[in-house]
């Protein structure tokens, strides 16, 4: 019983960055702006939630200050691609690189140093629950008040709701924010609750993992709940399967949600009915206001 | 916000030229401010960053090794790019087609003869070649993301490759170090001083795909496919097709760079094995020469020098050679930035 709660654990703390990443793309996507910078806001936030956490002592600091780093890299974004009209794919991936640079450069000194966990019970922290309030919020913000009806319409056609006297551009960088604070606390639940250190690269690529989980989600909210935990579930799964001695070269067990995600990506993905339904139809798109 | 786009009439072409200068400059001027927050001189900073590197031999030869992959990859994917086909999986190409090349030393270590550097050389490229197939059959196949699939390959690619020179390529005699036994003879390139026979390649490859996106009907089919898919279809080119031809040719370049990195610098396959991170450099190379296949030369070499400059202030100024990849990434915030310039005129407006 003890051992299964054990695994349980390590599932939920696999699945819960990817599930809070996952979560903040979703909503930026619904008003159309493809952030592929989650890996570099991500990252980011870990060393932001980690520095701040060592340099103050308070997890709490910490956890705001993963937020705001993430958040600040997505107004980078924002202002290239929403104000200047840069490619998004290009600029996302910039956002990445930089990140990952960035982040090295400012964890120099953190590399090895040791902070207190964030507090839990038998292993359940605040950012786990708060993960599931996460979901629920965006979902009834989405789908049930005003406001996420214009984030939706501004997703889905920027010229009509712009011609309807909503300020796409305003809304579109409150979503591009919203998920960069999303990335910044998935990288923060990282560094602060999950291992409690700083270790370059150490996202290892979940960034992008939680880009592909909106996919397989189809924008909708609480698939995304069942995608994280799917992933979470079939990584950990692969390291118990280790465990047990099976003789598998370890490096190919890891491989599992590299692969795991391109599997899914293909089996949502060949079906475009399902994909067209929800996914937002100006995703991706420049918009320039005609006057 | 008091800055507004106003859409040019005509796309400017002194823009075009100067806009990535500006960027340069930019980043020129954050790197300028990144050294004095450090307590460093700006000036002599940047002296020892982007200037010092170039004044010896040795140091010249080493930016040519360095720039040799990254042109070569960033050739392959300005003009995938620029057909809207979004091959991000260079590092795992490039990995991928190393270990290929790697296959022949290992497992017929008596194959002595000329033939046997064509031999690797075109293993290489089947071996990136193969691995960025992958993706280009899923997307076409079942409509998947390739960005997020090419991506994913890299890491598989980096798992593989280090199972393999941990496992089965390792070399029995080399006192169990994760490496492979040592390319030797005709298994190596040809080389004057540290610059290997990759160089001719890359600047061969270059010029070649300038060719061919400017001269030939191949190239104006990509490039309009990328511009106008609509127009693109009408005229009867398939974009299918096009996202095959892409992937193979970009992944068969950076096989090609995997191939003349082992043969030319390591004469051997290991493991952690640091240039597939080129590969992310690489993205930077294609965009700062303007999706450009020969512009890539120039920036590929630009982008060496940030290497360079790296281990330069590490070593006699003591800032972290991380500092590299921050140049690196900011390099690009301030092309994609400065891109809009070709197409738009910037204005301030006051708010009536």
């Amino acid at each position: 019983m003890e051992q299964l709660w054990a695994i349980a654990i390590t599932i939920i703390a696999a699945s819960t960055p990817l599930l809070i990443a996952a979560i903040g793309e979703l909503v930026s996507e619904r008003s159309g702006v493809l952030n592929l910078g989650v890996e570099g806001m991500m990252i980011m936030g870990a060393v932001a939630g980690f520095g701040a956490t060592y340099l103050t002592g308070s997890s709490a600091v910490g956890i705001f200050a993963s937020m705001l780093a993430g958040a600040g890299m997505a107004m980078l974004f924002g202002f290239l691609t929403l104000t200047l009209l840069a490619n998004q794919v290009a600029t996302g991936l910039a956002i990445t690189l930089l990140g990952i640079g960035l982040s090295a450069l400012i964890g120099e000194n953190f590399v090895g140093k040791q902070i207190e966990r964030l507090p839990n019970f038998h292993g359940i922290d605040i950012l786990i629950i708060f993960s599931f309030i996460l979901v629920g919020l965006v979902s009834w913000f989405l789908f049930r008040t005003r406001y996420g009806l214009m984030v939706r319409a501004v997703g889905d056609s920027h010229t009509s709701a712009h011609s309807m006297g909503f300020s796409v551009i305003g809304l579109r960088y409150a979503c591009v924010a919203f998920g960069g604070a999303c990335a910044g606390l998935a990288g923060g639940y990282l560094s602060i609750a999950d291992t409690p250190q700083w270790v370059e690269n150490m996202t290892a690529g979940r960034g992008w993992i939680a880009l592909a989980l909106v996919v397989f989600a189809t924008w909708l909210p609480k698939r995304v709940v069942l995608g994280a935990y799917l992933f979470g579930t079939i990584s950990i799964l692969s390291f118990v399967v280790q465990t047990m001695g099976l003789n598998v070269p370890p490096q190919l067990l890891s491989c599992t949600p590299y692969l795991v995600t391109i599997v899914a990506l293909v089996l949502i993905s060949r079906n475009k009915r399902v994909l067209r339904a929800n996914t937002p139809a100006c995703l991706g798109q420049a918009f320039v206001a005609d006057r | 916000m008091p800055l507004r786009l106003e859409k040019r009439a005509e796309r400017s072409s002194t823009m075009a030229l100067v806009s990535p200068l500006i960027a340069i400059a930019l980043t020129l001027i954050f790197g300028a401010a990144v050294f004095a927050s450090r307590g460093v001189d700006p000036w002599h900073g940047l002296y020892v960053y982007f200037v010092e590197p170039l004044t010896d031999e040795w140091a010249r030869e080493k930016l040519i090794v360095k720039a040799t992959p990254l042109v070569l990859m960033g050739a392959g994917l300005a003009l995938a790019y620029r057909a809207n086909v979004w091959n991000i999986g260079a590092a795992g190409q490039l990995q991928i087609g190393a270990l290929f090349t790697g296959l022949i030393p290992v497992y017929f270590s008596n194959w002595q003869d000329p033939s046997v550097m064509p031999a690797m050389l075109l293993m290489g490229v089947v071996g990136g070649m193969l691995w960025a197939l992958i993706p280009a059959y899923l997307k076409v196949r079942f409509n998947a993301n390739e960005i997020l699939t090419s991506l994913m390959m890299v890491y598989i690619a980096d798992l593989v490759f280090d199972w393999l020179v941990r496992g089965p390529m390792r070399d029995p005699k080399g006192y169990n170090f994760p490496k492979t036994v040592n390319f030797v003879g005709w298994q190596t390139l040809p080389h004057w001083g540290d610059i290997h026979l990759g160089a001719l390649f890359a600047l061969v490859a270059a010029l070649g795909l300038g060719f061919m996106a400017y001269r030939m009907l191949k190239g104006f089919e990509l490039l309009t496919l990328g511009s106008a898919p609509r127009a693109g279809r009408f005229a009867g080119f398939s974009a299918q097709r096009a996202i095959y031809f892409c992937f193979a040719l970009s992944g068969g370049l950076a096989g090609l760079a995997g191939a003349s990195d082992v043969m030319g610098v390591s004469h051997q396959l290991q493991t952690p094995y640091s240039t597939p991170s080129y590969g992310f450099v690489a993205i930077i190379v294609a965009f700062l020469g303007r999706l450009n296949p020969i512009g890539a030369i120039f920036s590929g070499l630009l982008l060496a020098l940030t290497f360079l400059g790296g281990e330069a202030a590490q070593t006699s100024l003591h800032i972290p050679d991380k500092i590299a990849k921050v140049f690196q990434g900011v390099l690009l915030f301030f092309v994609l930035a400065c891109d809009t310039l070709v197409y738009y005129r910037v204005k301030w407006e006051s708010r009536k």
